[in-house]
């Protein structure tokens, strides 16, 4: 009984979020939407198995298009492609968990582990995609990719800096680490770096989804500094 | 002014398509393009082309043509760069039926005897089409077979007669912003109209191409309608579509992508697999159509297979400085 409450707490630290501090949240929004809440009374279980559904739906789309052969002449690179892309909006959908829930909105705070394990699950996709088709799974064809073109060790190092994070990502391994847990999982904001880089650097003649990205994360990433910034102390 | 017309001498009448089946045309990619949302049995977006190709007749050129597995007409037909029409695989195969290929008019200029301004008949009239089955190697590190119809550029270029000083042939394919979304773009950094350029004497080899159709039939227009470059010897962005002009210079003239990205891309564009790209390993290609388990990963030839034919063309030079 006295380690599941103290699950419990942990588990509630966690989803609140200690790691970004409460948010402040308006009186009256919130009171409304919590009495919501109490009187539907959904099990959280059931809510996290929909919200990984709902993450496993890009991905279902991909192996329904490829079963049924509907993916063109080359669909290593269509899946390579979508893959990435739901890898990065992957980073942006996380790092907009926070800003929503200091305006009230938790939905997605309150699932950022099952956000964060996906978009490392589309992101490791991408990559055994390339060591499939691009690389044929030789080490020394890799070494050579990582040595010769920029993007791909920029890639693979957005890729290395997530891996933590995942390894990482259960409660006893936050319990175990404690404060450095927090600091650990700063490593989101060189991934995303990385990650963008990746993007430009493939950019060949139209820089629009380079923009976009780079607008979109420049804007999460400065949210961040300027929280940092006024916190005390 | 006097019209004559293409179909005169390559397409027998029994060929040319019947008009009723011709004005159908619009119809039929409606009626397909709205059945598409719902019935997986609506026919693909290729199928409903290809019926509106008109056949071409041609001879068969054995000696120039390879014995190889010819990638699927759907795949040739919807898998294209064609950056007018946007930047994905298979923007050409949606936008690029906005295009309007008839009439129209190749622009000949610079040092030949006659420059001026010439409509597609006759641009193509007196040349005999044949059909070549020729290797074709992106930059991006895929390959194709592509049975194209069509006549040696040599041919088209004895007749302008360029003079002596006449050293290099520039190309520029159509621009016209309201037909070609992709030039609408505010992010594309490309300079339009894009445009390629051969030396004199790779644009008289034997094997350089004017293309006018593939598998038998005029191009579609994401293939580079009604008239294009076959370059097989090179990365396919050298072979340029849609043809508007065609100028005899002296000086080597500026090619879109080198323009672009001159440490990426130069202008002899030969395939190389020892000189890598910066973004692709060019020792491997992918021969689509590929498969995630079967990815049809091949060894990547020299000059794409047809080093015996055109080395000499580069005797004496280092292909690692002239890429």
């Amino acid at each position: 009984m006295a380690t599941r409450s103290r699950w419990q707490a942990f588990t509630r630290a966690w989803i609140c979020g200690s790691s970004t501090e409460p948010p402040r949240i308006s009186a009256c929004g919130d009171a409304t939407n919590l009495s919501v809440l109490t009187k539907v009374k959904v099990p959280s279980w059931c809510a996290t198995i929909a919200v990984i559904t709902l993450c496993l739906l890009p991905l279902a789309q991909l192996a329904f298009q490829l079963a049924f052969e509907d993916l063109g002449p080359d669909p290593a690179k269509l899946l390579m492609q979508s893959t990435g892309e739901w890898g990065l909006r992957g980073l942006a959908i996380v790092l907009l968990a926070a800003p929503l829930a200091q305006r009230g909105w938790r939905g997605l705070f309150r699932y950022r582990r099952v956000l964060g394990l996906s978009l490392f699950f589309y992101v490791s996709l991408h990559f055994l995609l390339f060591a499939q088709v691009y690389v044929d799974w030789s080490g020394a064809l890799l070494v050579e990719e990582l040595k010769e073109r920029p993007y791909v060790l920029v890639g693979f190092s957005a890729w290395l800096a997530l891996l933590p994070l995942t390894l990482t990502s259960t409660d006893r391994s936050r319990r175990a680490l404690g404060r450095r847990w927090r600091q650990l999982h700063r490593l989101i904001y060189p991934a995303t770096v990385l990650a963008w880089l990746h993007l430009f650097w493939l950019a060949r003649s139209d820089l629009g989804e380079a923009l976009v990205y780079g607008l979109a994360f420049a804007a999460l990433l400065l949210w961040r500094f300027r929280r940092a910034q006024l916190r005390p102390r | 002014m006097k019209k004559r017309t293409y179909t005169d001498r390559s397409i027998a009448s029994s060929d040319i398509t019947p008009e009723h089946v011709f004005l159908n045309r619009r119809a039929l990619i409606k009626a397909s393009a709205g059945t598409m949302a719902g019935a997986l049995s609506a026919p693909s977006i290729a199928e409903a082309e290809a019926s509106t190709q008109s056949t071409l007749s041609f001879s068969q050129d054995a000696d120039r043509s390879l014995v190889d597995e010819q990638t699927p007409y759907d795949a040739v037909t919807t898998y294209n760069n064609f950056y007018e029409f946007g930047t994905d695989k298979s923007d050409p195969a949606r936008h690029a039926h906005n295009m309007t290929t008839d009439p129209w008019n190749v622009k000949v200029g610079g040092l030949i005897s006659q420059p001026g301004s010439l409509h597609l008949e006759d641009v193509l009239s007196g040349f005999d089409l044949e059909e070549r089955i020729y290797r074709f190697r992106c930059v991006e590190a895929w390959s194709m077979v592509v049975p194209w119809v069509g006549f040696p550029l040599a041919q088209l270029l004895k007749r302008l007669e360029p003079k002596a000083d006449g050293k290099f042939v520039e190309f520029k394919t159509l621009f016209r912003r309201g037909e070609m979304r992709g030039t609408r773009s505010f992010t594309s950094v490309i300079d339009w109209p894009y445009r390629e350029g051969l030396r004199m004497d790779e644009a008289m080899h034997p094997l350089a191409l004017v293309a006018v159709g593939l598998y038998g039939k005029t191009l579609p227009n994401q293939n580079g309608a009604p008239l294009r470059l076959v370059v097989p010897w090179k990365y396919g962005f050298k072979s340029i579509k849609s043809i508007v002009e065609i100028n005899v210079t002296a000086k080597q003239p500026k090619t879109s992508w080198q323009m672009l990205q001159p440490s990426e891309y130069g202008f002899y564009a030969n395939v190389n697999p020892e000189v890598d790209h910066p973004r692709w390993s060019q020792r491997f290609e992918r021969k689509l159509p590929s498969s995630i388990f079967k990815p049809n990963r091949v060894p990547t030839l020299p000059f794409n297979g047809y080093e015996e034919q055109v080395a000499g063309l580069y005797q004496g030079m280092d292909l690692r400085k002239f890429y």
